[in-house]
């Protein structure tokens, strides 16, 4: 979570006539762990879940049997997220709570825990970078580096004026064989170079949506060089099988 | 590492405030019965111990006499497991394991003293350390801190982070006026937050943010509002949790500590009064299982500084609208003139014991004024100077029979116009202890409110009362199927106008239901005290007769009354006032006589079980003051009714003669259920012909933090008051214009 301490900073190079102490970089937070009164979220602004978003989490809480029912409190939440421009404000968190029959602190305390719920307002395209190690050695400083610059010099972390790009860094995401990545909203998109990231947030910017999946042409995760093995046709359904099967 | 906190809370918050919507099926999830579990043994040390099965291995070690250093361990807590300091050795275990979170298994080898394990404390503790400020200088928690401690003891004597960045910062809450919080000190080792949310029922306190920003607090900016919150300053290991009126006040080492009892409530919590000179600095719990575990009210601990307030240090005699300072001759014998003066006769002589009033005076009182030929005596209350409808003959008609760590036994309460977080804080976690771990089942009658666990709520008057009895309602049924049902009725409805009719109803359900409710095992008919004197008032029959009750009194004795209806007391009647604090019976008075607080006398308390405990004196009593009992006792020698005893061995006698459980010291001696019977059978005789009004039950403690005249005094309960309950008129500065006849 340390967004800062990440950021691509060219270090000094010294000779070390002898070691160190220390020399791990200050780790600050990147967000404030208690709750702030602010105009835009203060929980008098009143939140109710959409009728269809509260048939939804109906069905939710009936996955659970009715005296675990705070266990639902990670999808209400994130039900909640989405209904709430892609952020959980503290009357989400309240709304969820009085939902699940919680005291709120237990909302408060999941909604802090998991860095996935943006406790801030968030701007309309939600861009996650990936730079987690193997997305790191697959370039991703650079596509942190062409977002940020793309989106106007902003910083990770920030919105950019018009409030369309809010840019974060993300860990790993599980894309790693299409390293490096973005999340856009709730699409990847793989296998980026400076270009490909460029346009695609140009093609946001233009309120288009390019397609998600991996930018370099190939075919999901395969071998980019071409297959080497499995090249010939899979077999379909009903081969091989007894007539009465077929 | 909040997973067993959270486990602990049973999940229907919304019972709490006493619906009934939730399907009383749907919270019994975490319900498990006590089982009896089997011994096993295994070595520590090479020591062989046999400890419960299911027993932690921390606590196997301690049985063998091996001392685990530990931070997030607690004995009456959720286990968390989540400071690793507890680090032990166990055989076939390739690393070292928490002993607090490993269950003790039968015939593992373990060992608390090798190597490994001292490696491995050294390293958890450096670990601690590492955002740890270092500012125990101008920490509270200094010289009691266990982070000190261990770290002298298990740590490393260097370190070896000299971050140039600095540790890491958190930001301090705002807990109220009680608790002061340091939150760079706080090695998470969520005590606090386990003691909130099990054990006081306030389930705000939390943990926020992950990994490196995890933090303390409530997220939003809110106060801890819970009468219990002063225990987390003892809970805490660290600084990070001090008290706040007692900051920058002392070194625990400048400390005297005398173990004492607490008066602020009919609980007898056990304390120790922590003193340096004549000044009180500090209140803090002693361990006591059977009567406050390790906790008390946060009115226990932080009233004493109305000790220093108000107080009354020299006799004073009132002239015109004027009190004026007096030495004892003048003033014993203004009393003396008065009370030939009035002419008072017999029952005109009236005495009336408050709140606060030790055992020893009460004796010596009511010897006094039956000398002086008087059976009027009366309590501190509504309605106290007729005799109390539950009698006094039989001690199981006003006591808290089950004994109060009788109540985890229960598995249906029935609250009947009380409210026991107000009224007996600490016995009321105990409720919410057995209502979170077992079955149990509470209905509650009275005026609604927020007893920190959920309750069938079955109405407010009487009529809810008539129809539990006539087995009415789901939850008459539920008590109806209860082994060892519990009712609880508070000190309350013997003041109330329908009290006699409450307790015909309950007693005869009580003779009905005798099978369950009155065994040689189980007395399930209680009777919760508030006040600190009461159930010894009752015990040596501190009440006035039927005949004595009607006279109008000329003569008045207030024995620490301070609940006194200023209109109840006839212009010409003469007033003594005895007490410690210039509160409302002072204002009374014509003379007043400055006697001692508890924390200044050793003195015979019993709580509202009957347990008789004594106090001892941490302080001398300020100026003039006396002790009580001697100044009544000198108080004979001038209105010649000498009193026999001379000394507190003869006066104990006394006690024993009246009553020998005034005098057996920290037991509860049990009604047999026969005397019981008879008791009840009485009490239903006497109510039969009662009627009532059909009134609400109205809660007798409005406002928890001011109950006595020393927590009215106090700035700190004034505080709290203010914090916590919104109410305007607190402040010591504008009570009644005290000052004004102090002047
Ligand atoms: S404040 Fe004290 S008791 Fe609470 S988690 Fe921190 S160290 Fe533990
Ligand atoms: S490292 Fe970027 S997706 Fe796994
Ligand atoms: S005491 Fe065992 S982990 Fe904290």
């Amino acid at each position: 979570m340390s967004a800062i301490a990440r950021l691509p900073k060219t270090l000094p190079s010294r000779t070390y006539l002898s070691r160190t102490f220390s020399s791990s970089l200050p780790r600050k937070s990147d967000a404030l762990f208690v709750h702030r009164d602010t105009s835009y979220n203060n929980p008098k602004i009143p939140f109710e879940f959409s009728e269809e978003n509260l048939k939804r989490a109906t069905e939710i809480i009936s996955h659970y049997p009715p005296q675990y029912k705070k266990a639902a409190v990670i999808p209400l939440l994130d039900l909640g997220q989405r209904q709430n421009k892609g952020w959980t404000s503290i009357s989400v968190m309240n709304r969820v709570a009085k939902l699940l029959e919680m005291p709120p602190m237990r909302v408060y305390e999941v909604a802090t825990f998991y860095t996935m719920f943006n406790r801030e307002p968030i701007g309309e395209h939600f861009v996650q970078v990936c730079t987690t190690t193997p997305c790191m050695l697959r370039g991703s400083t650079d596509i942190l580096h062409t977002v940020c610059q793309h989106l106007g010099g902003i910083k990770p972390g920030e919105t950019t004026k018009d409030r369309k790009f809010t840019v974060v860094e993300v860990e790993c995401q599980g894309a790693c064989s299409n390293a490096p990545m973005i999340v856009v909203g709730d699409d990847f998109y793989e296998d980026l170079t400076r270009e490909t990231t460029a346009k695609i947030l140009d093609a946001f910017a233009k309120g288009e949506k390019p397609k998600p999946g991996p930018q370099s042409g190939r075919h999901t995760s395969e071998n980019s060089a071409g297959l080497t093995a499995l090249t010939s046709k899979p077999y379909g359904p009903g081969q091989f099988c007894s007539p009465e099967f077929q | 590492m909040l997973r067993l906190v959270s486990t602990a809370s049973r999940p229907s918050s919304a019972g709490r405030l006493g619906k009934t919507a939730v399907p009383p099926k749907g919270r019994r999830a975490f319900a498990s019965t006590s089982a009896k579990h089997a011994d096993i043994s295994l070595t520590v040390d090479g020591k062989e111990v046999t400890v419960p099965q299911g027993s932690a291995l921390i606590q196997a070690c301690e049985a063998a006499g091996a001392t685990i250093p530990r931070f997030c361990y607690h004995d009456r807590l959720a286990i968390a497991g989540n400071c690793r300091m507890c680090l032990v050795e166990v055989e076939r275990s390739p690393k070292p394991v928490a002993s607090c979170a490993m269950p003790a298994m039968p015939g593992s080898k373990v060992w608390t003293n090798t190597p490994l394990v001292h490696e491995a404390r050294e390293g958890v503790m450096e670990f601690l350390l590492a955002n740890h400020p270092l500012d125990c200088p101008i920490c509270d928690q200094g010289g009691e801190c266990d982070l000190q401690d261990q770290s002298m003891r298990y740590g490393s004597d260097r370190s070896r982070f000299h971050e140039i960045t600095g540790k890491r910062a958190v930001e301090d809450k705002n807990l109220g006026p009680l608790v002061k919080t340091s939150m760079n000190r706080c090695i998470q080792c969520t005590r606090c937050v386990r003691f909130a949310n099990e054990v006081a029922g306030v389930e705000d306190l939390g943990t926020t943010g992950r990994g490196n920003d995890m933090q303390i607090g409530m997220y939003v900016e809110k106060t801890m509002n819970s009468e219990l919150s002063g225990n987390v300053v003892d809970l805490c290991p660290v600084g990070a949790l001090t008290s706040k009126p007692y900051a920058f006040h002392a070194r625990p080492w400048e400390l005297k500590n005398t173990e004492s009892i607490d008066v602020t409530d009919a609980v007898g919590s056990n304390i120790r009064v922590d003193s340096r000179g004549v000044r009180v600095m500090r209140v803090q719990p002693r361990t006591n299982d059977d009567v406050n575990e390790e906790w008390i009210s946060d009115k226990a601990r932080y009233a004493y500084d109305g000790l220093t307030f108000q107080r009354l240090t020299a006799p004073l005699i009132k002239q015109g609208d004027r009190f004026v300072a007096a030495t004892w001759e003048e003033a014993l014998s203004a009393i003396a003139d008065g009370l030939a003066k009035t002419g008072a006769q017999g029952d005109e002589i009236q005495a009336i014991a408050g709140h606060l009033a030790d055992t020893e005076s009460l004796v010596a009182l009511k010897d006094l004024i039956n000398c002086l030929g008087s059976d009027n005596l009366a309590t501190d209350q509504l309605g106290g100077t007729a005799p109390p409808v539950h009698g006094v003959d039989v001690r199981s008609n006003y006591l808290f029979n089950p004994t109060i760590p009788g109540i985890e036994q229960a598995d249906a309460i029935l609250l009947v116009g009380t409210n026991p977080r107000h009224e007996a804080a600490v016995l009321n976690s105990r409720i919410r202890k057995s209502w979170l771990h077992t079955t149990l089942e509470v209905g509650f009658i009275g005026e609604r409110v927020d007893t920190a666990y959920g309750y069938d709520y079955l109405g407010q008057d009487i009529k809810a009362v008539q129809e539990f009895v006539a087995g009415k309602g789901e939850f008459a049924a539920k008590f109806k199927a209860a082994k060892k049902p519990l009712i609880i009725i508070g000190s309350a409805i013997s003041e109330h106008p329908d009290g006699a009719s409450v307790y015909n109803q309950l007693a005869s359900y009580v003779q009905t239901h005798k099978n369950k409710l009155l065994t040689p095992e189980w007395n399930g008919f209680s009777v919760l005290q508030r006040a600190a004197s009461r159930s010894a008032a009752y015990d040596i029959g501190f009440v006035s007769s039927a005949k004595a009750a009607k006279t109008t009194p000329k003569f008045i004795y207030l024995l620490n009354a301070d609940e006194v209806d200023p209109k109840s007391i006839s212009k010409d009647a003469f007033v003594v006032y005895q007490g410690h604090h210039g509160d409302l019976g002072a204002q009374l008075a014509d003379v007043c006589l400055p006697g001692a607080a508890y924390t200044e006398k050793s003195t015979t308390w019993v709580n509202t079980e009957g347990r008789a405990q004594l106090g001892s004196a941490a302080v001398p009593p300020p100026g003039a003051s006396r002790d009580d009992w001697k100044i009544i006792r000198a108080l004979s020698e001038v209105l010649n009714v000498q009193l026999p005893y001379e000394d507190v061995l003869a006066l104990r006698d006394r006690m024993w003669e009246i009553s020998p459980t005034l005098v057996r010291y920290d037991a509860v001696e049990s009604t047999s259920p026969d005397v019981a019977l008879a008791g009840l059978k009485v009490l239903v005789e006497s109510t039969k012909k009662a009627a009532f009004k059909g009134l609400p039950f109205e809660k007798p403690i409005k406002n928890f933090y001011m109950t006595d005249p020393i927590s009215r005094a106090s700035v700190t309960m004034a505080q709290c008051t203010r914090a916590f309950t919104g109410d305007q008129e607190s402040g010591i500065s504008d009570e009644k214009g005290l000052q004004a006849a102090f002047a």
